[in-house]
């Protein structure tokens, strides 16, 4: 049935032509930039515009195709492999491709002037090539090799800026930190290959995801497989407790924060989960383990983001609430909820990135937002698209899109029958969202120019040239355009999945869907918008009335909530001490541990090999001594007497004829006599 | 004194003298001359016991007497073609000087 429709069988260019794009960008000169950024924007366009074109097939009719083949054989099974093309995997596909063009876009203007603008553009290609190959893989193991590539890609781009210390710390904490989820992703996926012998998803009916393989197993092992699956998730999507590396990652370009770090591979944890959802869903024990972690993680982070200072670090957490949100969505109101507010997300928050990054760029490198202020004067279209950012994130009721999306979430958490805590520390999330938003956007936008009025003792001649203030400009068009355009899609995306008309949910759980709004008054779901929008006024109105009064003067200046709490604030601002917990117990034990080993290897595994070092090195020296003072003298004696023999036989050869003649007249005369003698005798 | 007695210290001295000259003389002609008179001595002998032997034959002793001397006389021959090409090799027919190492 597959092999018939075109578009499935030509489903792998998708990824395969950023591929290329990223394998002809490898071989590039560094002066070759236009080139490098065209192909790579020529192939995300093309791959949008499939990708468009396989939505579009879905549109009239959600089904779920697949093309499995086989891959390698392993023992007697043939491991197989394929790619498949459902509602889901359409939405993300459309929505990587078309954020990742408007990125690659921006990126043109963000790395001008950065000299490894080809390199970058390879690895970007590389990235969003992994990344589409992940969305379509119908087999957990070829989703598993593009995670890979993923978390790859994601280390080279962190670490871009390699000469900083910083990036490349950061981009290591990454690779490892992602690398702790994966093993459990990996064993989980090991674990279900034993059990069910097929890491296809889908398979007409033999797939790992499918009723047939999942009756196989037992409760006990579905929950614990579903939960090492969910530790990749964790890892990548930068849930409790392997958040840290997220944060960090802001090291990186700023588009690299927009494109993987906030829209795309950190979502690719709640895809996964979403994906392997059938198996998640027979154990409920693993999808409570999933909304507990999520609605966690969205307080935890966005009570962190509260005390940063960084742009891009609040960003950042922020965006490890909002994978929060979208992890308890799955967890407590299955894929359709978690997977709207992903899409939802990685628009608005791929546009505050970006508008970071257009701010950052506009300031010559300034990313400390107490260093800022005044912005929104000199770059108005950065404010005003940053500013629906803002909302949407916020979740601003109506006319944004985090509203609907975020809405979604806190009605099921509501309804979920379990526990109500995953749903109050939701609500209080919300609030705090638009709270340290409202902080972030008075700091940046409002207010004055700020800068430390004492000359830089270092270099005071050079402050006043390298004011960022001063050569602070709006910035060109590639950037700002793709800002518009994300900031279109902030708004219009929430009215897909409104109660009244729940497309892209029934979308995605291949049903059809009619306008309703009758929807709106029932379960309760009038007086939940109500109240959370109250929260988010709540917020805004806490965070203008604290941090948008009075703008602080100065840089120096203490925060006022440092101010009212500074121990809190402290804590808050070094992320609860996760960091500093790590350092103490994981890494610590990991010190010792490779301390021991060190010891350990130096002196007693290495013993044994020295010990038959100097075995074999002893045995060496009497095979020399036998063979130099035995075998070779004697054969050396042997060698001179008979040398010695013939030079004595070659005395007699003297080449004087009538010596010969003489020999042979002395041995005739003996002979003579012999024979005479012999004779009488 | 038998006549074969004669004879035969006859050709004793022959080769004697012949064996004297090839030992002595240090031109190889000379060396060949004295060895053309131990042949010599030689035929000697084979006429000798032919003349006074007990079953003398007309083509016993003489015929391989005369063989002998056809012999030698290409003997001869092959030996003064070999003192030549010696000499026009090595300018001398100096028995002393033909060792065949270098001088």
């Amino acid at each position: 049935m597959a092999s018939t429709v075109w578009i499935v069988r030509y489903l792998w260019l998708i990824p395969a032509l950023p591929l290329l794009a990223a394998g002809i960008g490898a071989l590039l000169k560094q002066r070759q930039r236009r080139f490098a950024a065209t192909i790579a924007i020529g192939a995300m366009g093309i791959s949008l515009v499939l990708a468009l074109a396989a939505f579009a097939h879905l549109l009239h009719e959600p089904q779920r195709l697949f093309l499995n083949f086989p891959w390698m054989q392993a023992g007697s099974d043939w491991v197989k492999l394929g790619w498949m093309l459902d509602p889901l995997a359409a939405v993300m596909l459309v929505m990587v491709t078309f954020v990742g063009l408007l990125i690659f876009i921006y990126s043109t203007a963000y790395m001008h002037h950065d000299e490894n603008f080809t390199r970058f553009f390879c690895f970007l290609s590389l990235f969003a090539g992994a990344m589409l190959g992940l969305l379509i893989a119908n087999s957990l193991l070829l989703l598993f090799m593009c995670w890979e590539v993923v978390g790859l890609t994601s280390y080279l781009l962190i670490g871009f800026w390699y000469e900083r210390p910083a990036a490349a710390a950061a981009a290591k904490k990454a690779f490892i930190t992602t690398r702790v989820g994966d093993l459990g992703l990996l064993l989980g996926m090991v674990w279900l290959y034993g059990q069910t012998g097929t890491l296809l998803f889908y398979d007409g009916g033999a797939g790992c995801m499918e009723q047939g393989p999942l009756s196989l197993l037992t409760a006990k092992t579905l929950t614990g497989i579903a939960l090492l699956i969910f530790c990749g998730a964790v890892g990548k999507s930068g849930q409790l407790p392997l958040h840290v590396w997220l944060p960090d990652a802001m090291e990186g370009p700023t588009p690299v924060s927009a494109l993987i770090h906030a829209a795309t591979m950190v979502a690719a944890g709640v895809y996964l989960v979403a994906r392997v959802y059938p198996l998640m869903s027979v154990s409920t024990n693993a999808l409570e383990v999933v909304a507990w972690v999520g609605a966690l993680t969205a307080i935890f982070a966005a009570l962190v983001a509260v005390a940063q200072d960084d742009i891009k670090r609040i960003l950042a957490y922020s965006t490890v609430s909002q994978l929060g949100y979208m992890m308890l969505g799955i967890g407590v109101g299955g894929v359709s909820v978690g997977i709207f507010h992903l899409i939802a997300h990685a628009f608005f928050k791929a546009l505050l990135f970006l508008g970071a990054g257009s701010v950052i760029h506009g300031l010559m490198g300034e990313q400390d937002i107490r260093e800022m202020g005044g912005v929104r004067k000199w770059m108005q279209v950065t404010f005003a698209t940053y500013a629906v950012g803002t909302l949407a994130l916020c979740g601003f009721p109506l006319f944004f899109s985090g509203f609907w999306s975020k809405d979604a979430i806190l009605h099921a958490a509501y309804g979920w029958n379990i526990s109500r805590v995953p749903f109050y520390l939701g609500a209080i999330g919300a609030l705090l969202t638009a709270f340290y938003m409202t902080r972030q956007v008075c700091y940046v936008f409002f207010g004055h120019k700020r800068r430390d009025p004492a000359p830089d003792p270092i270099a005071p001649s050079e402050t006043a040239a390298s004011d960022p203030h001063e050569a602070a400009h709006e910035s060109p068009a590639a950037m700002t355009v793709p800002l518009m355009i994300l900031a279109g899609f902030a708004v219009l995306l929430g009215f897909i999945g409104t109660p009244a008309w729940p497309w892209l949910q029934a979308f995605l759980e291949m049903r059809h869907s009619g306008v309703d709004f009758g929807q709106l008054a029932e379960n309760g779901l009038l007086p939940l918008m109500l109240g959370s929008s109250l929260l988010v006024f709540a917020g805004l109105g806490l965070g203008w009335w604290i941090y948008g009064r009075r703008p602080i003067r100065h840089a120096a200046d203490a925060d006022a909530l440092e101010k009212l709490q500074p121990a809190v604030f402290h804590a808050l601002r070094q992320g609860l001490y996760i960091d500093q917990l790590y350092a103490q117990t994981v890494l610590r034990l990991a010190w010792w541990v490779a301390v021991v080993a060190n010891w350990l290897e130096r002196w007693v595994w290495s013993g044994i090999p020295l010990m038959v070092s100097a075995l074999t090195k002893g045995l060496g020296w009497i095979d020399f001594s036998l063979d130099r003072w035995v075998v070779n003298k004697g054969f050396d004696e042997g060698c001179d007497g008979v040398a010695d023999g013939g030079r004595l036989l070659a005395r007699l050869q003297d080449g004087r004829v009538q010596n010969y003649l003489r020999y042979l007249g002395a041995a005739v005369a003996a002979l003579a006599l012999f024979l005479l003698l012999g004779h009488r005798g | 004194m038998t006549p074969l007695t004669g004879c035969l210290l006859v050709s004793s001295l022959l080769f004697a003298v012949g064996l004297a000259g090839a030992l002595t003389r240090r031109n190889t002609i000379l060396v060949l001359v004295g060895i053309e008179l131990m042949l010599n001595a030689a035929n000697l002998n084979f006429v000798a016991f032919w003349r006074f032997g007990h079953h003398a034959g007309p083509s016993t002793g003489v015929i391989f007497g005369l063989f002998s001397i056809g012999v030698a006389a290409a003997e001869a021959a092959v030996g003064l073609a070999l003192i030549l090409a010696v000499y026009r090799h090595a300018k001398t027919t100096d028995l002393s000087q033909l060792t065949g190492r270098p001088q």
